[in-house]
């Protein structure tokens, strides 16, 4: 399965087919749970992660948004700051330069220029959705990972975070987990459908929603199971 | 559902709703007799003398006793808090119940927070007095204390980290934090005011404690020089005046201090973990 450079790709599949632990193993966050092990390889330029990378520096390059909203209990200003001041910038006009940029880039900056020092955990789910996104783009990653973001919100911050997911295309690779099919056919180039742990098809958005090829994946597509 | 079980349900309810409010209500008027007659026997013998700056046998002045009871809470912490946090941390974040020597450390402390403290009075005195000859003194009888909370604020460290949401520590490691980083900027920031409500239950044991004491920071109610001078603390002093028999009175004097203070460490810990906790509701 090759993920191609500054393209949407889309993840589904029924519940437990695995798609979320495929997302996980990307930036090596399944690491952290026990029994974990890996067959086969992932590979990021033609390295493989397991062997050829630090994985905090591997972690710098994928960035991840997760299901729920997971700020940090401290102020906008510092969830931001937290992954730059990890990969060492320190110098404050070049973090106030980051907070900015990645909240303009997340459509969030116009809403809290005011408040960056205020709490995280103060702002709507939607709103705390998109802070996430501005905090995993402030590492400037290459890659970045989207496990349904949208499942814990209403349509109004779904439709906003899939308008900032498409204007993100511009700078990074997007993968993204998603439940929702529409989401998938709405905002993704390629489709990658699973069942079962393992991977059944994967073509380009419309081909994959208009002439499937395999006959699970029209049946999912249909809305036969899943 | 027919009427007469509605009924039987009804007068159990009743019936249950009474015994809680009899539970609270013997409770709270319990404290506020404690309280109230301490306040009534003690107030009155409360004059300028039990502040008097050297304590001699005329005035039982309780200011070395008030100063030492600072000092000893503040050494006791100083060592108890990093290990017992350390401890906590370790576990929590490096083991994940997980392995026999987990299960182990955790069995030792819940041992040790069951045992009397006379007998870790005893305990200081044969090892830190006698054995490594430290004599009475503020060390050995900080150390010993030490020991005494550690389990205190071991376990409710433990259960502050654990309390923190799983996500936390997920967003931190996507971003590329190390585990070290993680903890110190996400983890133990989140779970401070539990940490913090552990130390003020630590404080209040220190505070309160007399029997270890006795046996390994000794009574000599004056200005320490060193951490090796004997010192009584407040609690002592009131043990003292008590079994002397002679300053009845001013025990009660000494105890309302101690009650005052013990009131206002809790009221600034409150405030404190207010502070913290602000605008900072986990997810």
């Amino acid at each position: 399965m090759q993920i191609d450079h500054l393209e949407i790709t889309a993840l589904i599949g029924p519940s437990g087919c695995g798609k979320s632990t495929l997302l996980k193993t990307i930036n090596r966050m399944n690491d952290l749970i026990d029994g974990f092990h890996i067959k086969g390889k992932v590979e990021l330029d033609g390295k493989n992660i397991y062997e050829s990378f630090d994985v905090n520096q591997l972690r710098k390059r994928v960035g991840m948004v997760f299901q729920k909203p997971n700020p940090f209990p401290m102020s906008i200003y510092d969830n931001i700051v937290f992954g730059p001041k990890t990969h060492g910038v320190k110098a404050k006009d070049e973090l106030d330069e980051i907070v900015e940029k990645s909240l303009k880039r997340a459509a969030l900056f116009d809403r809290v220029k005011d408040k960056l020092h205020k709490p995280a955990l103060a702002l709507s789910g939607g709103e705390q959705q998109r802070l996430c996104i501005a905090r995993a783009i402030a590492i400037n990653p290459e890659v970045l990972l989207l496990d349904e973001p949208t499942s814990a919100l209403d349509p109004i911050a779904t439709e906003k975070i899939e308008e900032t997911v498409l204007e993100l295309k511009k700078r990074y690779t997007i993968i993204i987990v998603t439940h929702n099919m529409q989401q998938a056919k709405r905002i993704s180039d390629k489709t990658a459908f699973f069942l079962l742990g393992k991977l059944t098809e994967f073509a380009p958005t419309e081909q994959i929603f208009n002439q499937p090829v395999d006959k699970a994946t029209r049946a999912y597509i249909k809305g036969k199971f899943g | 559902m027919n009427n007469k079980a509605t009924q039987g349900k009804d007068l159990l309810s009743v019936i249950l709703r009474g015994i809680t409010v009899a539970a609270a209500v013997i409770t709270g008027v319990t404290v506020a007799i404690i309280v109230g007659y301490i306040l009534i026997k003690g107030i009155p013998s409360i004059d300028s003398s039990l502040f008097a700056l050297n304590y001699t046998s005329d005035n039982q002045s309780l200011t070395t006793s008030f100063i030492n009871t600072v000092l000893m809470t503040a050494l006791a912490l100083v060592i108890a808090v990093p290990l017992g946090v350390g401890a906590a941390i370790y576990l929590t974040e490096y083991t994940r119940n997980s392995g026999k020597l987990v299960t182990l450390i955790r069995y030792a402390a819940e041992t040790l927070a069951g045992i009397p403290s006379i007998v870790y009075g005893l305990f200081g005195m044969l090892f830190f007095v006698v054995s490594l000859r430290m004599g009475f003194s503020l060390l050995a009888g900080s150390l010993t204390i030490a020991i005494m909370v550690l389990p205190t604020i071991m376990r409710t460290s433990e259960e502050a980290l654990l309390s923190v949401p799983m996500q936390y520590r997920e967003g931190a490691f996507a971003l590329g934090a190390g585990k070290l980083r993680t903890v110190f900027r996400v983890i133990l920031p989140a779970a401070s005011s539990g940490i913090l409500s552990g130390m003020i239950l630590a404080i209040g044991r220190i505070v309160g404690e007399s029997a270890a004491l006795i046996f390994t920071a000794g009574t000599v109610a004056e200005f320490p020089t060193s951490v090796f001078s004997s010192t009584r603390t407040l609690s002592v002093h009131m043990y003292s005046l008590a079994s002397e028999g002679l300053h009845i009175d001013k025990a009660y004097a000494t105890a309302v201090v101690l009650l005052a203070l013990v009131a206002i460490i809790n009221a600034a810990a409150l405030l404190v973990m207010r502070r913290i906790t602000k605008g900072r509701q986990h997810l």
